[in-house]
């Protein structure tokens, strides 16, 4: 097997081999390798390949940025994770990786055809090819699209990990933890400023730790030995806090950002058991400084995705870093200073290399040291072409014109294993742009920065531009103690010797004699879109950047085009002959790299997922064998089954109880509004449509509350308990926005109000007992309560004792029956709803659902709202005008009650219907036409409740008709997928018109 | 995601909050004497400015307290806070 580490480094621990298995087969590599470095020092570079022509893709980078190698990690069902980074997965004992989106496998991937067919699939290939025929997309295009598309595979079953998450609060926090994050936190810390530095790798020092060139020096030491110690200083400071392994995702408003700390990813699976796997963090902090430094640009020339071609300072981070050479034959091909670097270090180490650099001449130390070590330099040279399927092997070189526009004299041709590109560097300025922050372009290296720093937000180093050591350090001094407002002189006498100059010359698209048409010149590696495609945009009549992207996808991949989206700008600006600057950037949004789902949920799994609320009758419902039925956050019985009942059974069994004998049910959930003061009478007059100011002491009284547009709100009925003291009930959904709203009254439009309004609804748990045997069953619970009509009618209110205990007890019903609520401090509710059960035995008093509830209600045209209202009902449309009071000069929604659009006479409105067919069962949200030969057919409205009636031993449905008040004993139809079912219009209410049973 | 400094309690985070739309809109006292448009005035006309708005929030999670804000909505800079009837600032427009 090939090696490829070629001499030891601190940041390689040799005495720990570690094995993992890549593709199935078995590797090794050290402790301190990521994937990436473990692979290239076996000599691996393929390892995938692309989205769109399958072409073999190879290690570009060694970070963030890398847009080819994203693997598949493990195979378990629960734990496999796609699209992980082999750039930032660092390497553990027992690893299991594989390539993502080739098949059969990576070397011989049979997608690869698409490569030579790849003149057929232009920009917008998908948009042009699968429009027609229709019927195609969704049996042919669409099934095959996803089969070939896609890259990794989702776990299919759920995550067993933890997540976590932790909100922390800070003066200053610093993101990125290279020479001038260090710096910041250095002075902020020292400066008694609670600090927080975060850094998304292993170890602190960004691109400066493994720095070795003589001539890049601070203080005299080598720059990376001067960082080593800096790093050793701030690690003693108290009021520092660093965070390595931490990446922020995103920059919001107010200074509060979100990051990840990944916690257990780099352990072997036996020791990430049990621990938090990864940490939301988040962060207020009163300043931000952002330090992010930048990311080296790729070059775009015909073939420039082959595998081992990366980028230049990638080559010379895993060669100082990991002690890793990506080639023994290498050429490096460059725009600027920065390669040189990496050729000094290839050669030190005794790597062949030569450069290709795009500049008519350069003469920094840096070059003359690469000259004097004999280094071959083709200086106004371009890379035309590579060659090679699975690894470059040889290239072509040509002279550039005066202009640069194109290529002159002959093709040279090179052999090489390797090839490092460099473009210059382009400022990470995500995180200012996520804050909010504003950028400007400088014309002379082609980069974007930040504008102007706020006073709580600030970039420094190579982020903000400044790109060589001097600089980097001079500025972040200055900026710092100025943005801090303090006055630090650490770094006064700081002597920095910097070699590299930051002359360069930028070509966005390179010059070729091959017609582009014919070329491969890949902008974005990841979603395969090339300089072809950007200008076919163009010619087609894109124009706005955000379009461009969306339409070659340029930048859309999950790299989220770190290394693409310059180019992509740079190749618009060229063509349309415009300056870059005023082209603007697409938008950078959060998440800067993709977070786990198990991440942003964190602990909100499970039985956390949701907030649960209980009544507490809850565990005999749960003993007695109820379905449940969530209700807001409540969980409300939803029919109580027997033996082998299904749903429809008990339902019917319970609602046939409850006419015949008793029902009883948990009406806790209810919500109850305790109002109290002066005005309490006032403020339901204003409130509800009825009149409320002569509403007698211990009566009860149903009310209808809508918004001011005139539409239902919420109902309920509200006792008067004293003369200043009512207790409201509102819907079991609608209670928390009822008092929202009436306190928002209260507080902003009639502050005048002596009015206090109190959440009872967990004070009291409520039974409600129905049925003509209820007197009876109230009777033996409340022997010395006198219930005659005459002492305790419909619609009035008593309060008794039940072994000591008060009770509030209404007479109001919900279901057309004679009706009890008994409501009891929420403690006694279990021992209250266990003493009903044991009264109601004689009587077959038999608890129901809110199934039943609902049934029993609309046998009485009773409306849910939110059930046959959806917030476009009026009470004229409910047919409930009785309830609008006439006389009352105001209530909320009054006036919008005779607009033009509330009083049209064509407005849906509440109707019954009957099937003709007696057994037949509407479908609840079923359309309601008159004619179904007409088309378009006209959907006059939809059935809101349906039901079997037991007690009428009928069909019967409530729904909104347009124009249905007039339409009674009309034939409608409902149309369904195989049938049409005839029904005719009738009376809301279907049994007992006259409330006999009230009284029974 | 804001901060708010909640007149009763201080600052406080977002989530502690309903944002209750345009502030100073007075219900009218007399809606039967108002036209159609005169009332959907009131009801449905909201100014919707890109720079400085008043608005009416809620700490809904916290004292329960309405109170008003001035707020830049380009920048979402929270320039002033003060209670449901006292009289805006009159250093914004």
């Amino acid at each position: 097997m090939p090696n490829y580490r070629i001499h030891k480094t601190e940041y390689i621990d040799e005495t720990k081999r570690v094995s993992f298995k890549y593709d199935g087969k078995t590797y090794f590599g050290y402790e301190g390798d990521t994937l990436a470095s473990a692979l290239l020092a076996n000599g691996i570079h393929l390892v995938g390949r692309s989205f769109k022509y399958h072409r073999p893709r190879g290690i570009v980078s060694c970070g963030a940025e890398e847009p080819n190698a994203i693997c598949q990690i493990g195979s378990k069902k629960d734990l496999t994770e796609p699209n992980v980074r082999a750039t930032e997965l660092e390497l553990y004992e027992g690893l299991e990786a594989s390539s993502q989106n080739c098949w059969p496998n990576v070397k011989f991937d049979i997608g690869g055809i698409n490569n030579f067919i790849s003149p057929l699939i232009p920009a917008g290939f998908y948009y042009k090819t699968f429009m027609w025929p229709k019927s195609f997309w969704k049996k042919v295009y669409e099934p095959l699209i996803r089969l070939s598309a896609g890259l990794g595979k989702s776990p299919t079953e759920p995550d067993p990990d933890i997540y976590d998450h932790k909100y922390v609060h800070y003066d200053v926090l610093v993101i990125g933890g290279g020479v001038s994050g260090i710096i910041a936190a250095k002075m902020a810390a020292k400066n008694n400023l609670k600090t927080l530095l975060v850094d998304d790798k292993k170890i602190l020092g960004g691109s400066t730790i493994y720095q070795n060139n003589e001539s890049i020096k601070i203080d005299d030491k080598l720059s990376s030995e001067w960082l080593k110690n800096e790093i050793q200083e701030i690690k003693k400071l108290s009021n520092l806090t660093i965070k390595t392994r931490t990446s922020i995702a995103a920059y919001h408003g107010y200074n509060f950002l979100l990051a990840k700390e990944n916690l257990t990813d780099h352990l072997p699976e036996e020791k990430k058991k049990n621990k938090i796997r990864q940490r939301l963090w988040k962060i207020r902090a009163k300043k931000v400084v952002i330090a992010t430094g930048s990311i080296e640009r790729p070059l775009v020339f015909n073939n420039n995705d082959r595998p081992g071609i990366l980028l230049s300072n990638s080559i010379n981070k895993y060669l100082d870093y990991y002690g890793v050479t990506c080639g023994e034959n290498i050429i490096l091909f460059t725009n600027n200073d920065s390669a040189y670097e990496t050729s000094i270090s290839l050669h030190k180490k005794g790597i062949k290399n030569i450069i290709v650099d795009l500049r008519k001449s350069a003469s920094s130390e840096l070059i003359k040291q690469a000259e004097s070590l004999g280094i071959k330099i083709y200086f106004n040279h371009v890379v035309t072409n590579t060659f090679g399927y699975r690894k470059i092997n040889s290239l072509e070189i040509m002279k550039l014109s005066e202009d640069g526009n194109t290529t002159v004299g002959n093709k040279i041709r090179l052999s090489c294993d390797c090839l490092g590109m460099s473009g210059g560097w382009t400022p990470m300025v995500h995180m200012h742009t996520q804050s909010g922050g504003k950028l400007d372009f400088r014309d002379e290296d082609q980069v974007f920065l930040p504008k102007e720093n706020s006073e709580d937000q600030i970039s420094v180093g190579s982020c903000n531009g400044d790109f060589d050591l001097e600089n980097i350090i001079d500025k972040t001094v200055n900026k710092i103690n100025k943005f801090l407002d303090i006055d630090n002189q650490d770094y006064q006498k700081t002597n920095i010797i910097c070699s590299k100059e930051n002359d360069k010359r930028n070509i966005w698209l390179l010059p070729n004699k091959i017609p582009l048409g014919k070329t491969k010149c890949f902008i974005d590696f990841q979603n395969d879109s090339t300089a072809k495609d950007i200008k076919l945009a163009l010619k087609e009549g894109f124009r706005s950047i955000e379009h461009v992207k969306r339409y070659t996808t340029t930048g859309m991949a999950t790299d989220q085009g770190k290394l693409s989206n310059m180019h992509a700008l740079g190749i618009i600006a060229d063509t349309a002959g415009v300056k870059m600057g005023t082209l603007g950037t697409t938008t950078f949004r959060p998440p800067f790299t993709p977070l786990t789902f198990g991440t942003l949920v964190g602990r909100n799994v499970g039985k956390f997922f949701e907030v649960v609320r209980k009544t507490s009758m809850h565990e005999w419902h749960v003993e007695n064998n109820a379905e449940f039925e969530n209700v807001g956050q409540w969980k409300r019985p939803w029919y109580y089954p027997k033996n082998s009942e299904n749903m429809h059974d008990a339902v019917q069994r319970e609602s046939k109880a409850a006419r015949d004998s008793a029902g009883i049910l948990d009406a806790s959930t209810l919500g109850k509004i305790d109002i109290q003061g002066t005005d309490a009478s006032e403020f339901l007059n204003r409130v509800y449509t009825n009149a409320w100011s002569k509403l007698a002491i211990g009566k009860c009284r149903y009310g209808l509350m809508l918004n001011e547009d005139g539409m239902v709100y919420d109902d309920g009925v509200t006792t008067r308990i004293s003369e200043n003291h009512y207790l409201m009930t509102t819907t079991t959904g609608g209670a928390a926005n009822v008092l929202s709203k009436l306190e928002d009254y209260l507080q902003t439009e009639w502050p005048e109000l002596d009015v206090y309004l109190t959440s009872v609804t967990d004070h009291y748990s409520t039974a409600s007992i129905c049925g003509p045997n209820s007197k009876k069953i109230l009777n033996k619970l409340f022997p010395n309560l006198d219930l005659s009509d005459e002492n305790f009618p419909h619609m009035s209110f008593k309060e008794d004792k039940l072994e000591n205990i008060n009770c509030r007890i209404m007479r109001i019903s919900f279901t057309g029956e004679l009706s009890y609520e008994i409501n009891i401090e929420s403690k006694y509710g279990h021992s209250l709803w266990k003493m009903c059960i044991e009264a109601g035995k004689e009587f077959n008093l038999t608890p129901y659902g809110t199934e039943t509830m609902h049934l029993l209600r609309a046998e009485k045209g009773f409306i849910i709202v939110g059930q046959d209202t959806d917030g476009t009902m009026t009470p004229s449309d409910l047919q409930m005008d009785w309830i609008v009071s006439k006389k009352k000069y105001d209530f909320i929604g009054k006036r919008s009650l005779y607009r033009s659009d509330t009083i049209r006479e064509d407005r849906k409105q509440l109707v019954g219907l009957l099937t003709d067919d007696p057994k037949e069962i509407l479908e609840e949200g079923a359309q309601i036409v008159s004619d179904v030969k007409s088309k378009p057919i006209d959907m006059l409205g939809h059935v809101t409740s349906s039901y079997f009636s037991p007690n009428l031993n009928k069909s019967i449905a409530l729904a909104v008709v347009r124009s249905g008040k007039t339409m009674k004993g009309q034939k409608l139809i409902i149309p369904m997928e195989n049938k049409n079912i005839n029904v005719t219009v009738s009376d809301t209410i279907f049994l007992d018109k006259e409330n006999k049973r009230l009284n029974a | 995601m804001f901060l708010i400094n909640c007149p009763f309690c201080g600052e406080r985070d977002q989530s502690e909050f309903s944002s209750g739309g345009e502030a100073h809109i007075v219900r009218p006292k007399q809606p039967t004497e108002l036209s159609d448009d005169e009332w959907a005035e009131y009801l449905f006309m909201r100014k919707n400015i890109k720079g400085i708005q008043f608005e009416r929030w809620n700490h809904v999670h916290g004292c329960r307290k309405w109170f008003n804000v001035v707020r830049d909505t380009s920048n979402d800079k929270i320039l002033s806070v003060y209670k449901m009837g006292e009289k805006p600032p009159v250093n914004y427009k």
